[in-house]
């Protein structure tokens, strides 16, 4: 029983502590220098960033010309961003031509999107039927009225005076409101058993993708017009709306399809045996779970459809990238070398600022939704 | 075999309007009916306005002198040519810019991809500061900035900046030298060309050994070397040259070399810089998808670190890379479209814009615009459906 092979006979020297697992230094050993060629992206990161940073800086803040500063100071050498340029010309840039004395209309309809839009977007917030109903149904129709007038006293501006990011925001409002519902029913179009249905909504979903949304809005301006019957006349505002939607509803069909291909047939015949009929299967069963599935596919198509409102500027619609182009050109008493440059950054930021938001809330809202399914 | 007679072999008894079948039919009916109604009335409405407005229609319009210039060409173009030259003009100069475009935008794509999963902090960071900035700024504004704010408040030509290779950048665009090779020349591509079969005819051979003997062969080296070590002596024997057409600034301009006017500068760099990002994206999302376990796998089987990208990783990746890969290509050729905003001479600008205003068929117009994306989509989502039928998952 003796005849053990090996025994030790004394104890092994305990190991020194691996140094550094956390902290800073280890971070860094592990995040910047983790090998030869690491070190040298490392380097090479933080000579571009020496490179970029200062002028950056200079421009953006240090020599930016800033509001109470004159077009002298824009002109000087070296003079960064003009934001006293952005800054006097701000209501030209949000409402467009829109009567100055009335400007409390534009932005009570603000005011008013905001209070109703807060409460939909926190998850916690009560009433979210009425909430909805309100926001989507009854507040444009306010807007409407409110921003048009010619009821209760307004007075009368056409959408010819409406302007700058007021424009942009009614349009993606509107074109994301009407062409969600719009590319549901085109997903559930393409998804029928009914062969004419089916055709037409894949015919309408291909064609419209495949084209540039130029072209659309080329035919929604100079077509539209010609289809209709003789003397009536579509406002030149109805018809980019009426492009923008067609457009974007295209695109939602196809994120909504991939929703409903993701739910398993189980779902639909389970609903089915129920008894219930098409709709209430659709709206009770199949559409919740699907929509589920594709927000983030929703939140890009709306992403998009926000940016692409810029193209409006192309048949003529006034809109941000408008107002600030035209000021850009037309604004001699700030004409200096960095003007349109501040006057695009300016721009970039504010459609920068909504997309960033909207992306992060949809992936904020796909963490909360994400309800099993986690592996 | 005898059959067990149920008695439910019929169809359940339900009234008329309630069959799904009848029912279906019927929908489908008032579907096309209102449909048809709604385009023939579409139809008499437009007969009606052109009439009122005494427009006519048809494609004849085609075969008349256009009569206007275009700025960028790469057909020669007089004003004395035909619309349906315009119409080719305004094709080939789309496909320039987005092939162009695609080009780049790959190259600049796969590295933000891969950059933004690098474990480097600063790098990751930077492709990240990139992709988000540049996401969610709408192409057009981006095109404006490049083109108003950047290439437009370039000097004067007197004043031009001088870039490397004896280039120069100023309000008028970009003058790169013109490569004139001689008639010498010929044989260093017939070289270049011998060299590519070599490269192919190795690749074969070391395959073949490898399945006979399982010995290694270092073909990319040796296929590098191949290509290089040809095409250069060939180039050294013959004795070929290439003398450069270099842009000279004479009285009012250059004179030589090749001039990018600023619209096609701004457009390709615009196009390409926005597509990068969603690229980028789109290899992120691939890479990610290749489960860990496959590079476990690879590694435990003892395969070395090229040869687990090579053969595992990016076979798997490329399968999901592709499909959304190609159709930010075909984002990327509709995008070219922008041009139009800011001047350059494509597709819907030269057919959509000009011709349209000129011959005032709008219909006609719109209609072969659009005909040509349609083409252009139907095209790649044929090679896509192809592409994607060969390197589908086999399943048992």
């Amino acid at each position: 029983m003796t005849d053990i092979g090996f025994v030790r006979s004394h104890l092994e020297e305990s190991r020194p502590a691996p140094h550094r697992t956390s902290g800073p230094l280890a971070w860094m050993q592990k995040n910047l220098f983790a090998s030869p060629l690491d070190t040298g992206l490392t380097i090479l990161g933080l000579l571009f960033l020496l490179w970029v940073v200062p002028p950056l800086f200079n421009f953006f803040i240090g020599h930016a010309v800033f509001p109470g500063g004159t077009v002298e100071d824009c002109r000087a050498l070296n003079a960064g961003a003009c934001w006293a340029y952005i800054y006097s010309e701000i209501e030209f840039f949000i409402y467009g031509f829109y009567d100055i004395d009335q400007l409390w209309r534009p932005n009570l309809v603000f005011l008013l999107g905001a209070l109703l839009l807060i409460p939909l977007a926190i998850p916690k917030a009560p009433y979210k039927g009425l909430n909805a109903v309100l926001f989507l149904v009854v507040y444009p129709i306010v807007s409407y009225y409110l921003l048009a007038g010619g009821v209760f006293g307004l007075r009368v501006i056409t959408t010819e005076k409406w302007g700058g990011l007021l424009v942009t925001l009614i349009l993606s409002v509107i074109g994301i409101t009407l062409s969600f519902p719009l590319g549901v029913i085109l997903a559930l179009g393409r998804q029928s058993q009914m062969p004419v249905i089916k055709t037409l909504c894949v015919a309408f979903i291909e064609l419209i993708r495949a084209v540039p949304l130029i072209t659309i809005l080329f035919m929604a301006s100079i077509m539209l017009p010609l289809f209709m019957p003789q003397g009536t006349t579509v406002d030149k505002f109805l018809r980019a709306l009426v492009g923008v939607t067609l457009f974007t509803s295209a695109y939602m069909a196809e994120v909504v399809r991939g929703g409903l291909q993701a739910i398993p047939r189980g779902q639909y015949e389970a609903a089915a045996a129920l008894g219930l009929n098409y709709w209430q299967r659709m709206f009770f069963i199949i559409l919740p779970q699907a929509l589920k599935h594709v927000i983030p596919g929703i939140v890009n198509s709306a992403i998009a459809l926000f940016k692409d409102t810029s193209l409006v500027y192309i048949v003529g619609m006034k809109d941000l990238l408008e107002a600030v182009k035209t000021k850009n050109d037309s604004a001699l008493e700030w004409q200096s070398s960095n003007t349109s440059t501040t006057g695009y950054i300016f721009a970039a930021m504010v459609f920068w600022a909504f997309c960033f938001g909207m992306s992060r809330y949809s992936i904020f809202m796909e963490r909360r939704l994400n309800t099993g399914h986690k592996r | 075999m005898t059959t067990l007679d149920t008695g439910r072999n019929d169809a359940p008894r339900v009234s008329f309007f309630n069959d799904p079948v009848i029912r279906g039919i019927i929908y489908q009916v008032v579907v096309a009916v209102i449909l048809v109604t709604f385009i023939a009335w579409i139809i008499q409405n437009t007969a009606a306005n052109l009439a009122a407005q005494n427009k006519t229609t048809g494609f004849d319009f085609l075969w008349r002198t256009a009569g206007f210039d275009i700025g960028f060409s790469l057909l020669p173009w007089s004003r004395a040519s035909f619309y349906w030259e315009a119409f080719l003009v305004g094709i080939l100069n789309t496909l320039l810019v987005a092939v162009i475009g695609i080009f780049f935008s790959t190259i600049l794509g796969f590295t933000l991809g891969i950059a933004r999963l690098s474990s480097n902090f600063i790098v990751s960071s930077l492709a990240t500061v990139y992709i988000e900035t540049i996401r969610n700024i709408p192409l057009l504004l981006q095109l404006f900035f490049w083109y108003f704010a950047v290439l437009k408040a370039m000097p004067a030509v007197r004043d031009s900046f001088t870039l490397p290779f004896d280039s120069f950048i100023n309000q008028r665009g970009i003058y790169v030298p013109r490569p004139i090779p001689d008639a010498q020349f010929g044989w260093v591509w017939v070289g270049l060309l011998l060299a590519i079969i070599g490269v192919f005819a190795l690749r074969h051979w070391a395959r073949k050994r490898l399945e006979a003997t399982g010995q290694r062969f270092p073909v990319f080296l040796t296929s590098v070397a191949l290509l290089f070590g040809v095409t250069a002596a060939v180039w050294l024997i013959s004795g070929a040259s290439v003398t450069f057409d270099v842009p000279e600034l004479q009285r009012f301009n250059f004179r030589g070399g090749v001039q990018l006017p600023p619209e096609f500068v701004a457009l390709a760099f615009g196009l390409t810089i926005y597509t990068a990002s969603f690229i980028a994206e789109t290899v992120r999302a691939g890479i990610l998808s290749v489960n860990r376990g496959q590079t476990e796998a690879a590694q435990s089987l003892g395969l070395k670190d090229s040869d687990r990208l090579r053969l595992v990783i990016v076979p798997q990746a490329m399968r999901v890379i592709v499909p959304p890969l190609t159709s930010q290509y075909l984002n990327l050729t509709k995008n070219s479209s922008l041009g139009a905003a800011i001047g350059y001479a494509e597709l819907v600008n030269v057919f959509s814009g000009t011709a349209l205003n000129q011959t005032g068929r709008a219909i006609e117009c719109i209609a072969m615009t659009m005909a040509v994306y349609l083409t252009l989509s139907l095209l790649t989502s044929a090679i896509m459906n192809w592409y994607n039928a060969r390197v589908r998952l086999v399943e048992r």
